[in-house]
C-alpha cells in the first residue's frame, strides 16, 4: 500500500471537496451542452449525469501524471481530474478546430489525448478495451524488456513509472452494453494470463440504449464474470465517490504491484437519454427516473458535505458561481472557436 | 545469399528484433512452435517469451492489443495465423488502426505491422486459401504490401517496421518455400508504394503481385515463344498503388492485363482498370483484361476444384494472347 498512501491527498476534507467541485462542474457542463444542443448549436450531446461519482472516484485513486486512461464515454468528471479543461470539452462538443481529442473530426464524448495518456475512443462499443490491454502490456513490457537497456539511448522514458518496481496502471472504463461484446472477453482473458497492470471498470447504468440489463445478461452482476478469467470482481455503489475511490485504490495498487487485473462494476444510473438523439420515454417510465434521483450523487454527496460541515449556503453559492463562470467561459470560447477547415479535413490520413 | 521467402522473412525479423527492443511478435503459435509455417522458428529461443508472445485464439485481441501497444510507442508485429481468420479483427483494423491518426487530428499514431499468410495452392480449401487484400484496400489510413520475392520480403518488412502507420504485410504462403532468390546481407528498404518492372516488354503489360507475379512471369515466357513481348510489373504495394509505374507501362504497351488470385468482382483489378480508364484512356488500344479468381465463395479442397479456381501461367497466357490480337 506504499504507493497508494503517497497518492492520498493531505486530508479527507480536501478530497471530498475536490470530489464535489469536480462532480458539480461535470454536471453543469452536461446541462450547458444539453441546452446548446436543444438550441440547435451542438449536433450531438452525450450526457454524463449519473456517472460523475464513479469518474471522480476512480480518477483521484490513480496517478494522473503517469497512469493511462481508456475511459468510458461518460467520464467527464474523470477527465476533469486528468487535466482536460472545460474549454477542451466544449470545443470537442461543438466539433471545433481546437478540440484536443480530434480537431473537430469525431462526435462528442470520443475522448483522447496523447499528452495526458488518454487513449482515443471510437464509437464502436468496447473497441478500446483491447487497446487498454495493449497499453498495460506495454507498461509491463518496458519494465522487463526495456529496463534492461536503459542507458543504451532508448527513447521511451516517458512511460517509466516513478517507482522503479511499480507499474504504470491503465484504467479501462466501459458500460454494461459493452460488456456483452467479444472484445471485452478476449481482452480480459489476455490481461489475466499476463497479469497486466489494468483495472477494468464496468459502469453499469442498466441500459444499452434501450435494452435493459435483464435482456443483456442473465446474471445480476457483470463483476461475477471476473471469476471466469481468474481475477477479482467487485461491485461498488457508483453513485458514492468515496466508495468508488476506496475500491479503485485497492484495484490500482494490486495492478501497480504486478498482481494483475481487477474488474470493478460501478452501479450507476443515467438520468438523461442515451444521447441527444435518443428518446428514453420509449423504454423507461418517468417514475423510474425520478425514483433513481434519490441516489443522485450531486444530492447525496452534497447532503453529506453539509452534514460534515464542509459545505454551507455561503460556500456552496461561491462554488456554484465559480463553476458557472468556468462553464460560461468554456461555452463562449468554444462558440467563438474556429471550425475545422476544408483544407485540414484532408490532413492526418498518414504520417 | 540465396534464400527462400520464409528464410528471408525469418532472418529479417531476427535482425530487426535484435536491433530494436520495441519490436515484439504477438500471435497464435508464434513462440514455442515457431509458427505453423515456422516463419518465427528459433526466435523464441533468442528473444524469449516477452518478445514472442503465444496468444490465445483471439484474433480481435491480437490486433487490438497490438494497436494499444503501438499507440504508446512499442513496435508490435501482430501475426494472424491465416489471413482467412483475420475477419474477427476487421473492426480493429479498419475502424481502429486505420482511423487512429485521422480521428485524433494526428495526435495518436499506430505503427503496427500485421503479418499474415494468404493465398491458395496448398490444398487449404475455403478457410486456408483466401486473398483478403481487396477487402482491406478500401480503407484509407491502412497500407498493404504483398512481397513476391525473398528480396522484397526483406525490403518491404523493413519498410513496414519503419513506417509510422499500420501496414498489412501479406505473405503468399505458396511462395514461402517455392520461391528462392538473392537477399543481400546489408540493410536496404523497398519503399512502400513503389512497383517494379520485373520484365521489360513492348506488346502488353501484365500487372500482378504475390504468387501471381511468378505465374505471370511464366506466362510471359510462353508468350515470348509466340513472339508476344509482355511487360510484367510486380505491384508489391497494394495500398498505396504505384500509379506512375502503371501509367508509364500503359503508355508504352497500350494493352493491359491485370492478374490476381482474389475474386473478380470488386477485386484490385477493378480499381486498377478504372484508374487506367480515367487517366490513361487515350493510351489504350484494347479493352482491359482481368485474369482473376472466379466469383466463388471459396477455394475448393479438391485438387481439380482448387486448380479451377486459381489463375496460372497458362490461363494468363491465353488471355494475354487474345489481348495481343485485339
Amino acid at each position: 500500500m506504499e504507493l497508494a498512501s503517497q497518492l492520498l491527498p493531505i486530508d479527507i476534507e480536501t478530497l471530498e471537496l475536490d470530489m464535489y467541485r469536480t462532480m458539480l462542474l461535470a454536471r453543469r457542463l452536461d446541462e450547458r451542452m444539453w441546452a446548446l444542443n436543444r438550441q440547435g448549436k451542438g449536433h450531438f450531446a452525450v450526457p454524463c449525469a449519473g456517472h460523475e461519482a464513479t469518474g471522480v472516484g476512480y480518477a483521484l485513486a490513480l496517478d494522473p501524471a503517469h497512469d493511462h486512461l481508456a475511459p468510458h464515454h461518460r467520464d467527464v468528471s474523470a477527465l476533469l481530474v486528468w487535466g482536460i479543461t472545460p474549454r477542451d470539452i466544449l470545443c470537442h462538443f461543438l466539433g471545433k478546430a481546437p478540440d484536443p481529442a480530434s480537431g473537430g473530426r469525431q462526435m462528442y464524448a470520443h475522448w483522447g489525448s496523447r499528452r495526458l495518456r488518454i487513449f482515443s475512443l471510437s464509437s464502436v462499443m468496447a473497441g478500446h478495451v483491447p487497446h487498454a490491454v495493449g497499453v498495460a502490456l506495454a507498461a509491463k513490457y518496458r519494465r522487463s524488456s526495456i529496463a534492461s537497456s536503459r542507458g543504451k539511448g532508448d527513447n521511451s522514458s516517458e512511460e517509466h513509472s516513478p517507482r522503479d518496481d511499480a507499474l504504470t496502471v491503465t484504467w479501462c472504463g466501459f458500460g454494461d452494453g459493452s460488456s456483452s461484446k467479444g472484445d471485452v472477453h478476449e481482452s480480459m482473458n489476455f490481461a489475466a494470463i499476463h497479469k497486466l497492470p489494468i483495472v477494468f471498470c464496468c459502469e453499469n447504468n442498466g441500459y444499452a440504449i434501450s435494452v435493459p440489463q435483464k435482456m443483456q445478461m442473465a446474471v445480476e452482476n457483470v463483476a461475477d464474470r471476473a471469476a471466469g478469467y481468474g481475477f477479482p470482481g467487485v461491485v461498488v455503489d457508483g453513485m458514492n465517490p468515496l466508495a468508488v475511490y476506496e475500491c479503485a485504490r485497492l484495484a490500482v495498487e494490486r495492478a501497480r504491484c504486478g498482481e494483475g487485473p481487477t474488474l470493478i462494476e460501478a452501479k450507476v444510473y443515467r438520468y438523461l437519454p442515451h444521447t441527444s438523439n435518443d428518446d428514453d420515454t420509449r423504454y423507461r417510465t418517468r417514475q423510474d427516473v425520478e425514483h433513481a434521483r434519490a441516489r443522485d450523487p450531486l444530492k447525496t454527496f452534497r447532503a453529506q458535505l453539509y452534514t460534515e460541515q464542509l459545505l454551507n449556503a455561503g460556500s456552496e453559492a461561491q462554488l456554484e458561481r465559480q463553476v458557472g463562470e468556468q462553464v460560461e467561459d468554456a461555452a463562449a470560447y468554444a462558440l467563438a472557436a474556429p471550425e475545422l477547415s476544408a483544407e485540414d479535413t484532408f490532413k492526418y490520413v498518414y504520417g | 545469399m540465396i534464400k527462400t521467402v520464409i528464410e528471408s522473412i525469418r532472418d529479417t525479423l531476427r535482425q530487426e528484433m535484435a536491433r530494436d527492443e520495441r519490436i515484439f511478435i504477438l500471435g497464435e503459435d508464434v513462440g514455442v512452435l515457431g509458427g505453423v509455417f515456422r516463419v518465427t522458428e528459433g526466435l523464441y529461443e533468442t528473444f524469449g517469451p516477452d518478445r514472442l508472445i503465444d496468444a490465445p485464439i483471439s484474433e480481435l485481441a491480437i490486433i487490438g492489443i497490438a494497436i494499444g501497444a503501438a499507440g504508446v510507442g512499442l513496435r508490435p508485429i501482430a501475426e494472424i495465423e491465416f489471413a482467412d481468420f483475420i475477419h474477427p479483427a476487421f473492426d480493429q483494423i479498419v475502424n481502429q488502426a486505420a482511423k487512429l491518426r485521422y480521428r485524433t487530428n494526428g495526435d495518436w499514431d499506430c505503427p503496427l505491422v500485421i503479418r499474415t499468410p494468404y493465398g491458395g495452392g496448398i490444398h487449404g480449401a475455403l478457410y486456408h486459401s483466401q486473398s483478403i487484400e481487396a477487402t482491406f484496400a478500401h480503407f484509407p489510413g491502412l497500407k498493404i504490401v504483398a512481397p513476391a520475392t525473398p528480396y522484397d520480403a526483406k525490403g518491404l518488412l523493413r519498410a513496414a517496421l519503419a513506417d509510422p502507420d499500420p501496414v498489412l504485410y501479406l505473405e503468399h504462403k505458396k511462395t514461402y518455400r517455392s520461391i528462392k532468390g538473392e537477399v543481400p546481407e546489408e540493410d536496404y528498404i523497398v519503399p512502400i508504394g513503389k512497383a517494379e518492372v520485373k520484365r521489360q516488354g513492348a506488346d502488353l503489360s501484365i500487372f500482378a503481385y504475390g504468387m501471381m507475379l511468378h505465374e505471370s512471369l511464366a506466362a510471359a515466357e510462353l508468350l515470348a515463344q509466340d513472339g508476344i513481348s509482355a511487360e510484367v510489373i510486380d505491384l508489391r504495394s497494394l495500398l498505396p498503388i504505384d500509379w506512375e509505374t502503371i501509367f508509364e507501362s500503359v503508355r508504352k504497351t497500350n494493352r493491359v492485363c491485370i492478374v490476381h488470385e482474389d475474386t473478380y468482382t470488386m477485386g484490385l483489378g477493378a480499381e486498377i482498370g478504372a484508374r487506367i480508364a480515367e487517366e490513361a484512356f487515350m493510351d489504350l488500344d484494347a479493352p482491359i483484361v482481368r485474369v482473376t479468381g472466379p466469383d466463388l465463395p471459396g477455394v475448393p479442397f479438391n485438387e481439380i476444384g482448387e486448380q479451377t479456381f486459381l489463375p496460372n501461367a497458362q490461363k494468363i497466357a491465353d488471355a494475354a494472347r487474345r489481348l495481343a490480337q485485339f
